[in-house]
Formats: structure tokens, C-alpha cells, sequence
């Protein structure tokens, strides 16, 4: 049996052999990827799913049913079945009672590492966010990670004004991201030392998606509530 | 007397297992060239994703299969590579096998990846790995390098597995998430933060070097 390389005893390799050797382990590298991705797909998306399907329930509480609405290019929103995936959806839950219980959103945008997406409760009676609940993210472990566990961060989110204003087609007070320990109005939240990229970015997607999706919401929470009585009714 | 005798075989069974190339291609980076506590290489996962017993168990499998399969691949294709363009080769490779074990991952459990998060990815930059592809598989057999690769990926493991217990023991009062000690017992929270990691790891080298030092003396 031979040993080594032949490349490593002849004085220099041909450009040919370079390229092939690249080309050719780029091919195998290629193939062997796209395949893993086609072959783990559907149980990725199912996984996903049900995580989400988990975390809407998390953000809203109380809420114990579940319905799915799509936003059109005419921005309008009509229901779709609950399995509908992709374009801009928003998931609507119900009480024990039939009442509607809040507006569960998804958001995202670019963190320190990666895009984070989010997902939000919205009390309409409170007209604050109720809930909050990181769906992905790859921010730094020990630090940017903490815009998932950290309680004080987290708190931020137990009742954050998104009041509009009295015009309803915009918010009262966007969004903001402060200091920490400098919090004063509710519709401020407090960063986390240490991981205020992160924070900031939380921010930007919530105040972002809220300025789209709040005044919307709330013109349609007739849709909402009428939607239920008809089912109710069937 | 008969128990000398006994010893003394099992002294030339260990020794013939030493001895034995293939063997002692796999059993080295168990221990003698341990990829974390002789080699000290791979620091970043070893201390950041040694948080809790099952991490350090996923983590140390996850390295040790993109291990084993870049060191096949390299080693089979060690006489196609020109040594130019060896480096760029070798990490296609190791990135390869990676993203495949990133979407294993996730098709295995939404939570495991969570758990693992950015880490997955950065087993790309493992000098362990690129380390074996490097010093081994490119010189030496499949075979040869298959041995190497579970040798170190065992070894690579075994080290997290030996951090996280203790961190996750010390930490949590469990052991994979199951509660050891009573309910009264105050858990060192400094042990699964990051400066947890470090004090670990320190103590297993020094248990490691002392056993080392012991062994040259006798």
C-alpha cells in the first residue's frame, strides 16, 4: 500500500488537478447537502409547526382555540385553515367562553447573529403585548441568548403599552428600547446589560411589526368577533 | 503467587492491546492524546455547551460524527487533493457534514437545537476536527482514520460528558435533568454560568495531570 499524496512528492500540481479536486468535492458537498435538506424537511416543518402551535397558546393567556388569519397584498384579512404556511399570518385565540382572547404575532429581523423571530401576544382589551416567546434565534450563548431567558427582560413583556392614538391608524407611543433600570413609561423596555444588540433588535422588530399590525388588528376585531358568533352559530 | 501470575496476563493482554496499531489508533484519543484534557484543543464547545449532561452528550456526539465522517471523506480522497488547495478542501468537507448534522438535529427535537443554538454551526471551526483531517486522515488509511475518528470523537465526548455531569450536578442537583440530590440542597448557579466551566475544567486537568505525573514516577 502506498502512503501519502503524490501531490505532496511532485514538485507543483496542475491547475486542472486543483480544480477538479475542488469542483469534485464541491459536487459530493452539494449532493450530500441538498439531500439531507429534502430528506429532513417535512418532519422540520411539522416539528415547527407544533412549536409554534405550542408558543401561540404560551403568549395568549387563556386562550384554549386557535384561528388563523391571512393578510392579502389589498391588505385584507380573511381566515385561513390552520395549517396554511408562509405570507403574513396572524393567529387570533379564543377563551373557554368564545371570546376573544388576544392576537398572537409573528415577527422578525436581524439580531447581532442572524435573523430572531419572534412571536407576540396582543390583549386588545389592554391594548398592550401580553405575551412574548422567542421562536429562533442564534444570538451569543451566555449573552444575546438572555433576550430568551432572562426574567427582568422578559418582564418587560407582561403588560407593554401599544396604545393608538386617537386617530387609530398608528401607535400612541412606538416602541422603544432604554437602558436598564431606566424603564419610566410603559410602553418603554428595559435592555439587558451585556446583550444590548440583541435587545435593540428585539425592539426594532416589536416596534416595527406592532406600527404594521396593532391598527390593523384592531380594525378588524369586528372580523374577529363576528367570525366566532357565525361559527358559533353553525 | 497465582495472583501475580494473573496480573501479569492481563499486563501482556493490555499490553497486546497497546500494542496492536489498530487498537492503539482508536484508544489513544480516549485517553493518551484526549482531544480536551491532553491535546487541550476544541476549548469553545467544551466549556460553553458543558452546561448540563444532556448538551454535553449531544454536542460531544454531533462533533464526533462530523468527525468521523470528514476524516472517511478526506482520507478516501487524499490522493484526488492536491496539497494547494488541502485547507479549502478540508473545510467544505467538515462545513458539509455540519449543516447535515444541523438539520439532523432539528429534525430530532426543536428543543435540542434550541438548546445547542449557535454551536451547531461552530463545530465548523473545531480545531479537533480539522486537526484530525490535517495530522491524520490525509496521511493514513480509511481504515486507519475511522479508528482515529472514534478514538478522538469518543475521547472528545467522554471529556464534555465529564464536564457537564459535574456542572449540571453541582449546578442543578441532577443528573440528564434527573434530580439527585434532596430538595434542601442549594445549587451552585455559578456552576452552569460560563465561570462554571472554567473552574470544571480546571480541576479535571489537574486530575488528569496528576494521574499523568503519578503514572511517570511509578
Amino acid at each position: 500500500m502506498k502512503e501519502g499524496n503524490p501531490a505532496h512528492t511532485t514538485e507543483q500540481a496542475s491547475s486542472f488537478k486543483m480544480l477538479r479536486a475542488m469542483v469534485g468535492i464541491g459536487l459530493i458537498c452539494a449532493l450530500l447537502i441538498v439531500l439531507t435538506f429534502q430528506g429532513t424537511l417535512p418532519r422540520i416543518e411539522k416539528l415547527k409547526a407544533e412549536a409554534l402551535e405550542k408558543a401561540i397558546f404560551k403568549v395568549i393567556p387563556g386562550m384554549v382555540k386557535k384561528k388563523t388569519y391571512q393578510l392579502d397584498q389589498k391588505n385584507k384579512l380573511s381566515e385561513v385553515s390552520d395549517d396554511k404556511k408562509g405570507g403574513q399570518l396572524v393567529y387570533v385565540g379564543y377563551d373557554e367562553n368564545g371570546k376573544l382572547a388576544g392576537v398572537a404575532v409573528a415577527a422578525s429581523g436581524i439580531g447581532f447573529a442572524d435573523v430572531i423571530s419572534i412571536l407576540y401576544g396582543y390583549d386588545l382589551e389592554k391594548q398592550a403585548l401580553v405575551g412574548f416567546y422567542v421562536l429562533e434565534s442564534k444570538e451569543t450563548p451566555g449573552l444575546g441568548d438572555k433576550i430568551e431567558k432572562d426574567p427582568n427582560f422578559l418582564a418587560n413583556f407582561g403588560a407593554l403599552d401599544v396604545m393608538l392614538n386617537d386617530d387609530k391608524n398608528a401607535l400612541k407611543n412606538a416602541v422603544k428600547v432604554v437602558k436598564q433600570g431606566t424603564k419610566k413609561n410603559p410602553w418603554e423596555i428595559d435592555a439587558i446589560t451585556g446583550a444590548t444588540i440583541s435587545s435593540r433588535a428585539i425592539g426594532n422588530i416589536l416596534s416595527t411589526s406592532t406600527e404594521q399590525w396593532i391598527p390593523l388588528i384592531i380594525k378588524n376585531k369586528d372580523l374577529f368577533e363576528a367570525h366566532k358568533n357565525e361559527k358559533a352559530q353553525q | 503467587m497465582s495472583n501475580q501470575n494473573k496480573n501479569k496476563e492481563n499486563a501482556g493482554f493490555f499490553a497486546s492491546l497497546q500494542n496492536s496499531p489498530s487498537t492503539d489508533e482508536f484508544i489513544k484519543g480516549l485517553w493518551r492524546e484526549n482531544p480536551v484534557f491532553v491535546q487541550v484543543l476544541g476549548m469553545c464547545p467544551t466549556l460553553a455547551v458543558s452546561n448540563t449532561a444532556e448538551n454535553a452528550m449531544a454536542m460531544g456526539l454531533a462533533t464526533a460524527f462530523v468527525l468521523l465522517m470528514s476524516n472517511i471523506l478526506v482520507s478516501s480522497l487524499r490522493n484526488f487533493v492536491p496539497k494547494q488547495v488541502r485547507i479549502a478542501s478540508y473545510i467544505l468537507i467538515i462545513a458539509t457534514f455540519v449543516t447535515m448534522v444541523d438539520y439532523a438535529i432539528q429534525a430530532i427535537s426543536v428543543e435540542l437545537h434550541k438548546a445547542l443554538g449557535a454551536f451547531i454551526s461552530l463545530i465548523v471551526v473545531n480545531c479537533v476536527i480539522l486537526g484530525r483531517a490535517e495530522a491524520f486522515a490525509s496521511k493514513n488509511t480509511i481504515g486507519k482514520s475511522i479508528l482515529d475518528a472514534l478514538g478522538m470523537g469518543l475521547g472528545f465526548t467522554f471529556a464534555l460528558l465529564c464536564l457537564g455531569s459535574v456542572r449540571e450536578l453541582l449546578g442543578n442537583g441532577s443528573i440528564f435533568g434527573l434530580s439527585v440530590f434532596p430538595k434542601s440542597y442549594q445549587e451552585w448557579i455559578v456552576m452552569i454560568l460560563p465561570a462554571g466551566g472554567f473552574f470544571t475544567l480546571a480541576v479535571w486537568l489537574l486530575i488528569f495531570n496528576a494521574a499523568k505525573a503519578r503514572k511517570a514516577t511509578t
